[in-house]
């Protein structure tokens, strides 16, 4: 077995050898102004937080949709404007956003661009230029999104998966500009996202300092990596189908649109098939939940680690795992099209793969508690997060296992069991991880801390909240209520207790949005008002820990990049004087009773 | 500390709501029972994981909490217990899957004996198409629908004519008879759900699709439609109503057939030539 997890008892400073780099010294481009230092900036951290700025900017858009559409679901009519076009228009935009607007940008562009050079030890991205030119893109991308607020018949109202006919048929609100403005916005936006996505990979294969094998990069990076090579893969589907929906709603092509009669008119339409666009979209749409819930897993592993002092269990699984939930993501995209009308026969081969892909994802769950088990646990914020999102995505990931056993599938999907189901695994679960993430890393990011009360009150309303909001609402679902109605009216099976729970279920998500006002706060007050964090608040082993300056400058690392000898979880090693070994220490190495152990580790 | 409690709490009150909570399957009225059992199957096994998970990560946060001089194990990897939880797991997982395709397989499986009923979707009403005394449905397609054709029955063929139209009222259908539905839709995507019939699929223009199902108890059921076709999605509903064989004869015999909707214009040239083909049967 090659030695793969830290330096044996004769590698690092004992040898004083390290491998020479693949390749020489990238040549920064060093700013002269504030402008390009600030705005038009080529430098990774300043585009990630740019990145981020602008993903949590239209995430609070997002927020607020989120909030007038729980409002029309608990009180109808209180809201006057709040009306059925607009009730989908709200829907359409809040999934959209979400999911690709602020989850796959803050996740990529944002933790990916600070995270990559920092924690392999590399001064910056492979392409600097290419970078900044990926983040202004996003933001033309966010921009045009916006816009479709503005345009005549508003945003489009199709829902977030955009189905064609209806997406561009006349009874469908925003059919006129709506639906141009969305698709053009997605293109830009896979565009943006290719030259960050291509960055990303190619500084993670050529941009590692010396030592850093892939086998010693932290869980952070083997989830940014694969989920960036998942994306460059999976988005060309959805590019494709909005450049067909495009041509079909502009150039009458019928693409997507056979023989159709729209009110009692016949239509030019004619031979085109709706479901092509369904299997375009769930290609790119199902390993999307992986392409968010991947850097998630890394990050969360990282900050266990750190935060219960003990090393992740289980590393080589973990990559695996990460690889393998990667590479079956592309073969499960049709569960959410089992009642789509497809051949049910696909039904057989697709449950199957679906709940294969169970197993590695629940061994990553055993390994997180099992890292817990005989750590140190700090009850950090980053580390409260994380243990929040280990519970919601459990629950998530099991009523997933609901949704993608084909029969049991049927009486449930297009239920609220299913918008429960999605929000709890792939929008409660990686947004905890955010949290967290920001609580660990912007001490490096700013150099002080965020307030700690302040950050518990946002904890355990968050995550009290998000739980006591989606898990009631599986049960709306068992009972039969739809997703998607702006209104139920008056339904026969439908008890009145059901419009009581849906009163709790707006309340609570009113207060759960107003305490990420604590956060934003939160991170506008530390700024200046927060502890001096120091290097290393958390006493952390991977390489953003141990830059020479924080925040890290340009360039990162002074005159000399670090060197690496050993993995990113030497935490609470027999024998050392500290609870952690930093990955560019030479020494001393561990010394672990029982070779046994020592041999899992290599 | 509080964390560990609070993680307790959540175990024991989402089992607590799970078995208190007054929502839950509407009674059922098909032969889908087996459905309902593979979500038992699903609840069961996915709710002891979360159990033992979350209250072993509880236990994990009271007993392993940083206390002044503690320090943690350091233990990489454990390979025979990462095995031995694949293994479990895969087991688990094997117990779920094994009945679901089971009775996938028979949900996609049309008894031989099935009544094909065609149900029509379009913005935002449902129309219904029952064969006639032949007991075959006649062709169809679109691009045949006008105002006395409103579910575009192809007109030269002779098996359509008998064919019973329903349109925007109730469907009918007996109780103890198994009976396909042949799903078809003429503009958006639309989905013809019973919650009390468990059974779902969606309709696509251009396309027939199709469930099966037996009633099993007399009654009248709300549809809705389940797949967001556009504003007036929520408004999309109708009436099953299931009763016993004479009361469902006696009904089918009030309602128009394809030939008798041609009948009231007998001017047009294409009635003309519709009576004509008939009159050559």
């Amino acid at each position: 077995m090659v030695d793969v997890t830290h330096g044996g008892p004769t590698s690092g400073a004992s040898t004083g050898v390290a491998p020479g780099f693949e390749i020489g010294e990238l040549d920064l481009y060093h700013p002269k102004s504030w402008v390009t230092k600030y705005v038009f900036s080529q430098d990774a951290k300043v585009i990630a937080i740019q990145y981020g700025l602008t993903a949590m900017a239209i995430g609070l858009v997002a927020l607020v949709l989120s909030w007038l559409m729980r409002m029309q679901l608990a009180f109808p009519g209180l809201l006057p404007f709040i009306d059925a076009d607009h009730y989908y228009q709200f829907i359409t935009m809040h999934g959209m956003i979400m999911v690709v607007y602020l989850l796959t940008a803050l996740f990529l562009g944002g933790f990916g661009n600070y995270l990559i050079p920092l924690m392999l030890g590399a001064r910056d991205m492979m392409f600097p230029y290419l970078n900044m030119l990926s983040y202004w893109i996003y933001l033309l991308a966010v921009l045009v999104l916006a816009a479709g607020f503005f345009v005549p018949g508003g945003p489009t109202g199709a829902g977030w998966t955009l189905y064609p006919p209806q997406a561009i048929l006349g009874n469908t609100p925003g059919h006129q500009w709506g639906i141009i403005v969305m698709l053009v916005s997605l293109m830009l936006f896979i565009i943006g996202f290719t030259m960050g996505g291509l960055n990303y990979v190619v500084t993670v294969l050529q941009g590692r300092t010396r030592g850093m094998t892939l086998m010693r990069m932290p869980l952070t990076i083997w989830g940014i990596f694969t989920a960036t090579v998942m994306a460059l893969l999976a988005f060309p589907a959805l590019f494709v189908g909005a450049v067909m929906m495009l041509f079909d709603r502009l150039l009458g092509t019928s693409f997507f649109m056979p023989a159709i009669v729209e009110m009692g008119e016949q239509t030019a339409y004619g031979g085109g098939s709706p479901i092509l666009f369904q299997h375009l979209f769930w290609f790119f749409g199902h390993p999307e939940v992986y392409i968010v819930a991947l850097p998630a897993f890394g990050i969360v592993s990282d900050l266990i680690s750190t935060h219960a002092r003990k090393n992740i269990f289980g590393y080589r699984m973990m990559v695996w795992a990460i690889v393998g939930i990667g590479a079956l993501s592309f073969v499960v995209w049709a569960h959410h099209m089992y009642v789509s009308g497809m051949n049910p026969g696909f039904g057989f081969f697709f449950a199957t793969t679906t709940l294969i892909i169970a197993i590695p994802t629940a061994l990553k769950v055993y390994n997180w508690v099992l890292t817990l088990w005989r750590g140190d646990i700090h009850f950090t914020l980053p580390m409260l997060f994380a243990l929040g999102f280990i519970v919601t995505f459990l629950n998530g990931g099991l009523t997933g296992l609901f949704l993608g056993n084909v029969v049991v599938d049927v009486p449930l999907s297009d239920t609220m069991f299913v918008v429960a189901h999605f929000h709890m695994v792939m929008g409660v679960a990686p947004i905890l991880v955010i949290f967290g993430a920001i609580y660990h890393w912007y001490p490096k990011i700013t150099g002080r801390m965020l307030d700690t009360t302040l950050g518990k009150i946002h904890f355990w309303v968050t995550f009290l909240g998000a739980y006591l909001i989606f898990f009631p609402m599986h049960y709306l679902g068992l009972l039969g209520v739809p997703r998607r109605y702006f209104e139920m009216g008056e339904t026969a099976f439908v008890p009145p207790s059901a419009a009581t729970l849906n009163v709790f279920i707006t309340i609570t998500a009113l207060v759960v949005g107003a305490a990420q006002m604590l956060f934003l706060f939160n991170l506008a007050w530390s700024l200046r008002h927060g502890r001096e964090a120091g290097g290393n608040p958390w006493r952390a082993t991977t390489l953003e820990w141990q830059t020479p300056e924080t925040p890290p400058a340009h360039g990162n690392w002074g005159a000399e990049r670090p060197t690496v000898y050993r993995w990113a979880y030497d935490y609470s090693v027999p024998g050392a004087a500290e609870d952690f070994l930093p990955q560019n220490q030479p020494g001393p190495d561990p010394v672990v009773p029982g070779h046994a152990i020592a041999e899992g580790a290599r | 500390m509080p964390l560990a409690i609070v993680l307790a709490l959540i175990v024991f009150g989402s089992v607590l709501f799970h078995f208190l909570s007054p929502w839950w399957f509407t009674p059922i009225a098909s032969n889908w029972g087996y459905i309902d059992d593979t979500v038992n199957i699903t609840f069961w096994i996915t709710g002891a994981v979360f159990a033992a998970v979350v209250l072993f990560m509880a236990y994990c946060l009271l007993r392993f909490r940083h206390k002044p001089g503690r320090r943690a194990a350091y233990e990489p990897e454990n390979r025979r217990l990462e095995s031995w939880l694949a293994i479990g797991t895969g087991i688990g997982v094997a117990a779920m899957l094994a009945p679901g395709l089971v009775v996938w397989a028979r949900y996609i499986t049309v008894p031989a004996d099935a009544t094909a009923v065609e149900v029509v979707g379009q913005q935002w009403q449902w129309a219904y198409r029952l064969p006639g005394k032949d007991g075959k449905l006649g062709a169809s397609e679109t691009r045949a629908i006008s105002d006395t054709n409103p579910v575009g029955i192809d007109p030269d063929d002779p098996a359509g004519r008998d064919d019973v139209v329903v349109q925007g009222g109730e469907l009918h259908l007996p109780v103890g008879k198994p009976v396909a539905l042949l799903l078809r839709s003429v503009d958006a995507v639309h989905d013809f759900f019973v919650p009390e019939f468990r059974a779902k699929m969606d309709m696509i223009p251009g396309s027939v699709t199709y469930y099966w199902l037996t009633p099993t108890r007399t009654g009248s059921f709300e549809v809705l439609c389940a797949e967001l076709c556009g504003v007036g999605h929520p408004y999309m509903r109708g009436t099953v109503v299931v009763e016993p064989e004479a009361d469902y004869q006696a009904w089918l015999a009030q309602q128009q057939t394809f030939e008798q909707m041609q009948a009231p214009a007998t001017t047009g040239a294409i009635d003309t030539g519709a009576t004509k083909a008939s009159a050559t049967e």
